[in-house]
C-alpha cells in the first residue's frame, strides 16, 4: 500500500538523529570546515547512540536492524547537519556494510566486532579513480592472482582516511570481472597523499596509490561476486542521494529564516514573489528527491536490483542539491558569498555529488 | 504502517485495466479527435458510457486498497491514452467534486444519480473563471440572488470543462460559483447547482485551443438563470470580512474542491508526460540508444543524460501526486502537498514532452506521430486547476506561514 509517512519508530529515529544534527553536528560545521579537522568527540556521541552499529548483524555485536530506508533517514539528517562530519560517523559501514554482504564468517567474525565496541572505529572505501574516463562499475585498479593470495594496483581518489582507521575496501577489477577486497591500511605499497578539495573539507581524504599490494586469499569478498562491486556501489548511490537531500534542505532551511528576518523596501524579502517563489520551489524539488531516494532506499529493502532507481535518485538529488545550495546563497546576497554565513559552505559540498561514488552506503 | 511504495493488487489490477482501456479505446481515435476538434467523439463516450463505468471487473473490495492513490493511477493511464479523450469521459468530474465535497446527502443523490443510472450518457462541469477572475478567483463578479424560493444567476463563466456536455445534455449539471454579496469578498461567494438546459444558462461558444482539443471548454452566460434554492452547496450564511473563517463553505469550499482535485490533474500530468518518455525510450531503443543507469555523469551521452532526467522528473511528480494522494485516505490536511505536486507535474511534463519533440527531431513535430500532441496536451496542465504560479504562491504562503495578507 503506497504510504509515505514514516511510522513510529522510523519517526523516532527520525527524530532523535534530527536533535543530534541540531544540538552537535551543525554548530561543528564551520569549525570543521575552516580547519579541516573532525570533532572527534561528536563522532564518539554518534557512535554511543548506535547510529551505524544498530545495523549491524546481532551476532558480532551490532544491533540487528539493517534496513536501507532506515539509513537513509538518518543521512539525510546527519548531512542536514554538516556533510563532512556525517560521512565521518557513517564511515565505519564503508566496511561493516560490504563484509556483512559479501563476506565469509571469518572475514566478518574479523572485521565487525571493532564497529561495535566502546570505541568510535572510522573504517575507508575506495571506490573512485582519478584518471578522467574512468567508471568506478569497471574500475581500472587491478587484482591479479599471485600464489595464494592477490597483487593489487591502481590509483583511486576521494578515499576517506580518518584517523585511527584499520581498514579499506577497495574496488578492483580481476579477471572475473569487479570485485571489492579488505586491505588493511597499513599493508606495503599502500600510499595515501592527503587530498583537499572545494567542498567536504572537514572530511580527511586521501588519493591512494597501490602499487604492488599484497593481499592474502581471505582479503577478497567473494560472496556475490562479479555483482558485488555493483550493489556496493548502488547502496553507496542511495546513501548519496539521501545526504544530498539533506544538504539541500539545509541550504533551504537556511534561506527561508534569512528571507523572513532580512527586511528591504519596507518588509521581509520573502514576502517579495521573486524570493518566495524561489523558496517554493527548493521545497518542492527537496521533496521530490527525498521521495526518489527512499523509493529506491524501499527497493533494496524488498531485495530487489535498484541500479536504476539509485541512479536516477542519484542524479536528482546532485542536481537539485547543487540547484537548492546556489538557491540560498543567491537569496543571500552578498552575504551568501561570505564563508560566516552558512551556504557558502553548502554550494561547495553539494557540488561534490557530482563525483561523489560510495562515500557513505546504505 | 512504514513507508511503502508497494502498490496493492488492487491498485495493479487497476492500472492494467485502465492502460488496456487507454491502449484499446484511446489511442486509434486519439489523433482523430485531435484533428476534429468540436466533434463528440461518440465511439469513446458510448463505450465508455456502456462498458468503461464499472471500473476494474476483478477488483476485491475486501482487499486493501490504495484508495485516492488508485484514481491517480487511472487517471495517469487514460491520461497515458488520451488526456482529451479523458476530459471528455461522460462523469460528473469536477462538478461531483464539488458537489461531493459541499454538498448534503440529499444533493449527492439528486445530483449524482444520473452518472450511475441507465439513461443516456451525462457530464458535469464547474465554472468559475471568468473573463475578469482567472486565478484571483476571489474577484468572480457572477451575481446570485435570492428572489423568493429561487437563486437568479447572472454572469458570464470561461473556460468550463465539459462545459459544453454538462449544459446541454439532461441529466448533466454545471457548479457555478457566484457572489450573493460582493461587499463580503470571499465570504460571498457560493456554489450552485444549475442543470442542463436550466433556462437562462446559455452555451455561446467552444474554446479552439493549443491542446487537449478533443476536450470541449465553454463560455456559459447566465442570464436571470433561475435555480431552487436548494441547489446552493454549503451554507448560505454570509460571513463578512474579518468574520471568524469557521463554517465557511462557499469559498472554502471551492478551494477544498482544489486540494482533492490537484493531485489528480498531477496524475493526469503524468500521464501524458510518460506517454511521450515511454514512446522516446522505445524509438530511441530501437536504435540502440539506452540510458546506462550506472555510468558516472561524467561519462553520459546528452541523449542519455536527457532521458535520465526525464525519468527522474516524471518519477518525482508521481511520488509527490501519490504523497498528496495518499495523505487523503489518512484525512490528513494535504492543501500543501496537493499544490507542490500539481506545480511539479505541471512543470515537469511540459518540459519532458517538450524534449521528446527536440529528441525526435523532424519525425517528434510531424503530425504522423503523436508526440507533437503530447506536448500540446501537458502545457495545460501547468495552467489549469491553479497555475503553476498560483500554486508556487500555496506552497509560498505554507512554508513561510505568511497569511495572504503579507504574500500576495
Amino acid at each position: 500500500m503506497i504510504d509515505f509517512e514514516p511510522d513510529d519508530e522510523q519517526q523516532l529515529i527520525v527524530d532523535t538523529v534530527r536533535q543530534f544534527a541540531a544540538n552537535e553536528v551543525r554548530p561543528r560545521a564551520r569549525e570543521c570546515d575552516e580547519s579541516r579537522k573532525l570533532p572527534l568527540d561528536v563522532l564518539q556521541q554518534s557512535h554511543e547512540l548506535g547510529l551505524v552499529a544498530n545495523s549491524l548483524d546481532e551476532a558480532y555485536g551490532g544491533g540487528g536492524c539493517r534496513s536501507a530506508l532506515t539509513a537513509a533517514l538518518l543521512a539525510e539528517e546527519l548531512a542536514w547537519g554538516d556533510l563532512s562530519i556525517a560521512l565521518a560517523v557513517l564511515s565505519p559501514a564503508l566496511l561493516a556494510l560490504p563484509v556483512t554482504d559479501f563476506g565469509t564468517p571469518d572475514q566478518k567474525r574479523q572485521w565487525i566486532p571493532r564497529f561495535t565496541g566502546e570505541r568510535f572505529a572510522p573504517a575507508s572505501l575506495a571506490a573512485v579513480e582519478p584518471d578522467f574516463g574512468s567508471d568506478p562499475f569497471a574500475p581500472r585498479t587491478t587484482a591479479t592472482r599471485e600464489g595464494d593470495g592477490w597483487r593489487i594496483e591502481g590509483r583511486k581518489c576521494l578515499v576517506p582516511w580518518i584517523e585511527g582507521g584499520d581498514g579499506v575496501v577497495v574496488l578492483a577489477t580481476t579477471d572475473a570481472g569487479p570485485q571489492a577486497f579488505v586491505v588493511p591500511r597499513d599493508a606495503p605499497g599502500l600510499g595515501a597523499t592527503p587530498e583537499q578539495n572545494m567542498g567536504i573539507a572537514g572530511l580527511p581524504t586521501v588519493e591512494l596509490e597501490l602499487a604492488d599490494v599484497r593481499v592474502g586469499s581471505d582479503a577478497a569478498l567473494e560472496c556475490d561476486a562479479g555483482r558485488n562491486v555493483a550493489r556496493i556501489l548502488q547502496r553507496g548511490r542511495v546513501a548519496l542521494a539521501a545526504a544530498a537531500v539533506g544538504v539541500a534542505r539545509a541550504a533551504f532551511e537556511t534561506a527561508r529564516d534569512y528571507a523572513k528576518e532580512r527586511h528591504a523596501f519596507g518588509g521581509p524579502i520573502a514576502a517579495k514573489q521573486a524570493i518566495a517563489f524561489k523558496l517554493a520551489d527548493m521545497a518542492i524539488e527537496i521533496d521530490g528527491a527525498r521521495l526518489l531516494a527512499w523509493e529506491a532506499a524501499w527497493t533494496l529493502d524488498q531485495g530487489r536490483d535498484a541500479g536504476r532507481e539509485a541512479s536516477l535518485a542519484l542524479q536528482q538529488a546532485r542536481r537539485i542539491a547543487l540547484e537548492v545550495s546556489d538557491a540560498a546563497v543567491q537569496v543571500h546576497g552578498g552575504h551568501g558569498y561570505i564563508r560566516e554565513y552558512l551556504p557558502e559552505q553548502l554550494l561547495r559540498n553539494a557540488r561534490g555529488f557530482a563525483c561523489f561514488e560510495a562515500l557513505a552506503l546504505v | 504502517m512504514p513507508i511503502s511504495f508497494d502498490l496493492t493488487e488492487n491498485s495493479i489490477a487497476a492500472r492494467d485495466h485502465y492502460h488496456r482501456m487507454a491502449e484499446e479505446h484511446m489511442r486509434p481515435i486519439s489523433r482523430k479527435y485531435d484533428d476534429r476538434e468540436h466533434e463528440l467523439p461518440t465511439e469513446w463516450v458510448d463505450w465508455y458510457w456502456k462498458n468503461g463505468r464499472g471500473g476494474p471487473p476483478k477488483a476485491d473490495l475486501s482487499g486493501p486498497a490504495d484508495g485516492f492513490v488508485q484514481v491517480c493511477i487511472q487517471a495517469e493511464e487514460l491520461c497515458w491514452g488520451d488526456a482529451a479523450l479523458y476530459l471528455r469521459m461522460p462523469t460528473a468530474a469536477l462538478g461531483g467534486s464539488a458537489v461531493a465535497a459541499a454538498g448534503t446527502p440529499e444533493q449527492k443523490q439528486r445530483f449524482l444519480a444520473p452518472f450511475r443510472g441507465d439513461g443516456h450518457p451525462v457530464w458535469g462541469a464547474m465554472a468559475i473563471t471568468e473573463p475578469g477572475a482567472g486565478s484571483d478567483s476571489a474577484a468572480i463578479q457572477t451575481t446570485a440572488a435570492l428572489d423568493g424560493d429561487e437563486y437568479v444567476l447572472n454572469g458570464t463563466k470561461i473556460f468550463v470543462t465539459a462545459g459544453e456536455g454538462a449544459s446541454q445534455h439532461e441529466g448533466g449539471f454545471v457548479a457555478v460559483w457566484a457572489t450573493v454579496d460582493r461587499s463580503a469578498g470571499r465570504g460571498g461567494i457560493k456554489a450552485f447547482v444549475v442543470p442542463a438546459k436550466t433556462p437562462g444558462m446559455r452555451l455561446v461558444g467552444v474554446e479552439k485551443k493549443h491542446g487537449i482539443r478533443a476536450s470541449d471548454t465553454a463560455t456559459l452566460v447566465f442570464e436571470d438563470c433561475r435555480v431552487p434554492r436548494e441547489n446552493l452547496l454549503g451554507s448560505a450564511t454570509v460571513k463578512k470580512k474579518g468574520a471568524s473563517k469557521t463554517g465557511d463553505k462557499g469559498f472554502k469550499g471551492a478551494m477544498a474542491t482544489f486540494d482533492a482535485s490537484r493531485p489528480i490533474v498531477a496524475a493526469m500530468a503524468v500521464g501524458v508526460g510518460r506517454a511521450a518518455l515511454d514512446f522516446a525510450r522505445e524509438e530511441l531503443g530501437r536504435q540502440g540508444i539506452a540510458p546506462r543507469y550506472d555510468a558516472p555523469p561524467h561519462l553520459l551521452l546528452a541523449i542519455e543524460r536527457d532521458l535520465m532526467e526525464m525519468e527522474a522528473e516524471l518519477q518525482a511528480a508521481r511520488l509527490l501526486t501519490w504523497r498528496a494522494a495518499s495523505m487523503m485516505n489518512r484525512g490528513r490536511p494535504n492543501n500543501l502537498e496537493a499544490s507542490m505536486a500539481k506545480a511539479k507535474a505541471g512543470l515537469a511534463v511540459t518540459r519532458i514532452t517538450q524534449k521528446a519533440v527536440e529528441i525526435l527531431g523532424p519525425a517528434g513535430y510531424s503530425k504522423k506521430l503523436l508526440v507533437e500532441k503530447w506536448m500540446r496536451d501537458a502545457k495545460i496542465n501547468d495552467i489549469y486547476e491553479g497555475t503553476q504560479q498560483i500554486n508556487q504562491l500555496i506552497v509560498a504562503r505554507r512554508i513561510l506561514d505568511y497569511p495572504s495578507s503579507v504574500l500576495r
